[in-house]
């Protein structure tokens, strides 16, 4: 397993240097897989035949390239969640809609990734499309917390942040509509940043709320995300909301240089509701940064408290629009018997798509109709605008901002799953950066006194991912955590 | 009572692009099923829209030939409905703010009075597949996705039009409009252009609208005023009747000319628009409209001014040019270089030219005949080297059959005009000869009928030469042998 636990940096210097073949990263990778997947089911497809042979074919390569002429991800195999598009990988979205659907092209983020050598290995669990904070609507079961395993690893990449904390994943892709890559990242110890909205490409993501996804790494360290953001960042053609602003090596960020920074401690981020072990984790981890040299201020953002409101508004009504084209005509699961073409699409939906999608479609679908349009999807917009405003305003005053990821710690599996809105409050502190279009971190903090990974999420300017992974380094090294489960 | 309608249309116009408006699939009608699409297209997970740049440059350089406002920011939105040939179970449109609005086009009425319909707006928007169902015992309905993407704009135009005659002129009008400016082939039968058409009733000189009625995919010109024609009938008839006309959409039925309830308006669809959020809002600067200003031709009316005024030809003739833009160019041309009148170039093209290609199957895009042929052409029967009327029958068909020169042509049939005199007297003479009647009636007739005689006579002297002597010398020729003999 040691190779497993080595940064991506490291690995790359290996396998350039000829110490260690692809197919040997290759064989570890697997071996831990088969170890781990009976306990947490971080996995819908373990693509082994397929990376079996790139490995092979990555080894046979490797022998004529010179040093330099290995590209950073060569031999390199990494998971994806499996709501991202690799072609010829089952993509099943975690629904049984999809279960058979194998996807005929890849995601831009995944062309990005092949195109540096990267290896896929695996499509992680989820969700049922991405909608949910514990991994438990996936219609292959839930993924389990490798900290432990009665509890959830959070969700909705919650099969990413689980691989990734067990090793049973180099890197992970995940994606971030409300925090889904942030809540597991902190429930599992692991670190993931959802970057700004337009900074990654989201074609080949299959699409939950198309205002607020975003494709982010989840990794064991925050120079590896730096390294995966380095690759998938950039103007996608592909994509109209991907941004045209120049993309920097962020790996270079990562110097340390934190001193003079302002951070912002929004008030109602830390207010009753909080766990006073989550709370205390993450002021303590502000300590060590103002003993860098980091400027600490209370700021304002009044807004927040409408944020999960406003979120379940507009993302319901973009998945429900979203949603439609899995009818049962063309590419997914079709019900057996029906009567008409109505008949045929009211089946395959009820049949394929579990009770949170629906209930979302549902509320979606209501809040977009004729006569309620204006009093909410309007109104939710309005707010939406107000919430990124309230960020801008604070963002003339600090250069980021601090929080925890989530109000508490790793939940047990089925705690929550019958009450949809304390799941939704979950997700109370992640959900307003999406809603501002901002990049944020969530980078492990510290433990409760179950032993539970805290995350601490650090909240950038758009665009500004570099202070985002600068800080969120800077905390990593300060603190020296020891994350590595036991299962 | 009297009653008066008053309609509306919504006319789909495909955008002739290279490509889709959200890919790069291939734009283009009757390829094999399902053979140019792609996972955007094919509405696959993960896939988005890309706006394409012509598609906006079309749409725009449309609205601007229809006289409209161009909107500088426009917004794209989800039309949602479930239809096996809507892969996203949306499309992609413009809803609350399009592109284009406030435009108008004139018609002509058979009458010859002109009247201004308005445009309240022009959007642009992707096309659905196509949803074939089975024949016979096939039970299967089958859905071809090639055309699933293709650029539309939709012409809404304001309710002005009051009888179906108006709504077909108005129809033939932006159809000729859209296809001279060459950003729609105009080919109503493979569906680049349909029409729905919302009509209502009132008592004549009434300000109140009554209630509508959609009627759906009218798609000719011929039924659009034949399936407006039936349903103001009918309407007239339930009110008459005591009844109430029902918000209503309403299918035409070609077959039987009648029109059918499709759906009410209670089962009317919720279509929950709300803004495209894969697509930044549309905004078209004014240095971009300046350019696709620039490429905007001079438009078919204008042109039609222009060779009333400059060529001094009849309205009635210069329309018939300007039905085609190929066609008015030709004229153009061949008036250009002609240094006579340029209304016989005119009615030479309308009335042989046109006929000759039709004949081979050729249209005036196609023509073998170049427009300074016809210019030459006519030079020569100015000249007197051939008849008018050889230049029509012989030389014309000869050109577009073998694209010679006029004069290769001339030369090669032995077609030059009869202008010896002598030679003419002695065809005279035997033609005299064997029309005893015609001398008889010119010897004895009085003037009128002199003249009847040598008019006929004439034409036996033709046929004689096979259209080759020369009118002119004719007319004076014949008196004079008639009185020699």
């Amino acid at each position: 397993m040691e190779l497993l636990n080595k940064s991506l940096r490291e690995l790359h210097r290996l396998i350039k240097k000829k110490e260690v073949k692809p197919s040997e990263v290759l064989r570890e990778l697997l071996n831990r897989i088969d170890e781990t997947e009976d306990k947490l089911n971080a996995y819908i497809t373990v693509s082994r035949e397929k990376a079996e042979k790139k490995a092979k074919l990555a080894d046979e390569e490797l022998v004529k390239l010179s040093e330099d002429e290995v590209p950073e991800l060569f031999g390199i195999p990494l998971s994806i969640k499996d709501n991202i598009n690799v072609e010829n990988v089952r993509m099943t979205c975690g629904s049984k809609i999809l279960k058979d659907f194998v996807s005929p092209y890849d995601a831009t983020v995944i062309k990005r990734l092949r195109g540096k050598g990267a290896i896929f290995v695996g499509k992680n669990n989820l969700d049922e499309f991405a909608m949910g904070s514990s991994t438990e609507t996936s219609f292959f079961g839930p993924t389990r917390n490798p900290w432990d395993l009665e509890r959830v690893p959070g969700g909705s990449s919650g099969g990413s942040a689980a691989s990734v904390s067990a090793r049973s994943a180099i890197a992970s892709l995940g994606s971030d509509t409300g925090g889904s890559i942030r809540q597991p990242a902190s429930f599992c110890g692991v670190v993931g940043l959802k970057p700004t909205y337009g900074r990654v490409s989201r074609y080949g993501l299959t699409a939950f709320a198309s205002s607020l996804d975003q494709i982010g790494p989840i990794t064991k360290s925050v120079e590896d995300a730096a390294y995966l953001l380095n690759v998938i960042a950039g103007q996608d053609s592909k994509d109209a909301t991907s941004a045209k602003v120049p993309v920097p090596n962020f790996l270079e960020a990562l110097n340390g240089e934190v001193k003079g920074l302002k951070a912002g401690l929004p008030r109602e981020y830390f207010v009753e509701g909080v766990e006073p072990e989550v709370k205390e984790a993450v002021l303590n981890a502000v300590k060590e940064l103002e003993k860098l040299g980091v400027e600490v201020v209370e700021v304002s953002l009044p807004n927040t408290k409408y944020a999960v409101e406003t979120y379940y508004i507009i993302a319901p009504a973009e998945a429900s629009s979203n949603l439609g084209r899995f009818d049962g005509v063309r590419y997914t699961y079709r019900a057996k018997d029906y009567k008409d073409l109505i008949d045929m699409y009211k089946k395959t939906r009820a049949e394929g798509f579990g009770d949170e999608v629906k209930r979302r479609i549902m509320i979606g679908t209501y809040t977009l109709s004729a006569g309620y349009y204006d009093a909410y999807y309007l109104k939710a917009q309005k707010v939406r605008t107000l919430i990124y405003q309230g960020f801008q305003s604070v963002f003339k005053e600090v250069d980021f901002l601090i929080t925890p990821v989530s109000p508490e710690t790793a939940f047990k599996i089925g705690e929550k799953s019958s009450d949809p809105i304390k799941m939704y409050l979950s997700d109370i502190f992640t959900i307003a950066v999406n809603l501002a279009g901002l990049p944020a971190i969530s980078v492990p903090c510290g433990f409760d006194s179950k032993g539970l990974p805290i995350g601490l999420q650090v909240i950038g300017k758009a665009f500004d991912e570099e202070t985002v992974l600068k800080v969120a380094d800077a905390v990593e090294k300060s603190l020296s955590l020891s994350l590595i489960p036991s299962v | 009572m009297e009653f008066e309608a008053v309609i509306g249309l919504e006319v789909h116009a495909q955008l002739l692009t290279k490509t889709k408006i959200f890919c790069s699939c291939k734009n283009e009608f009757g390829a094999p099923p399902n053979t140019n699409v792609c996972p955007v297209c094919l509405g696959m997970p993960g896939s988005l829209p890309v706006l394409n740049k012509k598609a906006v440059e079309y749409a725009v350089k449309a609205a601007l030939a229809l006289n409209c406002k161009i909107n500088t920011y426009s917004l794209f939105a989800r039309k949602h409905y479930f239809y096996p040939d809507l892969p996203k179970a949306y499309q992609i449109t413009q809803y609350e703010l399009p592109f284009a609005e406030n435009g108008w086009v004139e018609i002509e009425k058979s009458d010859g009075t002109r009247k201004r319909i308005r445009i309240r707006r022009i959007h642009m928007e992707e096309d659905a597949g196509k949803t074939i169902h089975g024949e016979g015992l096939d039970p299967n309905s089958y859905v071809d996705l090639n055309r699933a993407g293709t650029p539309l704009i939709e012409i809404v135009s304001e309710p002005d039009i009051s009888t179906p005659e108006e709504a077909r002129l108005y129809m033939q009008k932006l159809r000729d409009i859209l296809v001279w400016i060459g950003v729609n082939d105009g080919n109503l039968e493979e569906g680049s252009l349909r029409c729905d058409a919302n009509v209502s009733i009132r008592p004549k000189g009434s300000k109140e609208l009554g209630t509508r009625t959609e009627i759906k995919n009218v798609n000719s010109f011929r039924f659009i005023q034949k399936a407006l024609e039936y349903e103001i009938k009918r309407q007239i008839e339930v009110v008459k009747g005591g009844g109430k006309v029902v918000q209503e959409t309403r299918l035409f039925d070609s077959g039987k000319g009648i029109t059918k309830t499709m759906r009410t308006k209670e089962e009317a669809e919720d279509y929950r628009y709300f803004p495209e959020p894969d697509l930044p809002p549309l905004i078209i600067d004014k240095e971009w409209l300046d350019s696709i200003k620039e490429t905007l031709p001079e438009l078919p009316d204008q042109v039609k001014e222009r060779f009333v005024s400059d060529f001094s030809l009849t309205p009635y003739d210069a329309s018939i040019l300007v039905r085609d833009r190929d066609l008015a160019e030709f004229f153009e041309k061949a008036a250009s270089s002609y240094e006579g009148e340029a209304k016989k170039v005119a009615n030479l093209i309308i009335s042989d030219l046109l006929g000759a290609l039709n004949e081979e199957k050729l249209t005036i895009s196609s023509s073998p005949v170049k427009p300074e042929q016809v210019s030459k052409l006519l030079t020569l029967v100015d000249k007197g080297v051939i008849s008018l009327r050889v230049a029509k029958e012989e030389v014309i068909p000869e050109m577009v059959k073998s694209g010679k020169e006029p004069e290769a042509i001339v030369k090669e049939k032995g077609l030059v005009q009869i202008s010896d005199e002598e030679a003419l007297k002695e065809v005279i003479r035997k033609v005299l000869s064997q029309n005893e009647k015609a001398v008889k009636q010119y010897k004895e007739g009085n003037e009128k009928q002199k003249q009847k005689a040598v008019k006929y006579l004439i034409g036996q002297v033709m046929k004689e030469t096979r259209g080759k002597a020369n009118p002119k010398l004719l007319n004076e020729l014949i008196p004079k042998v008639l009185e020699e003999v």
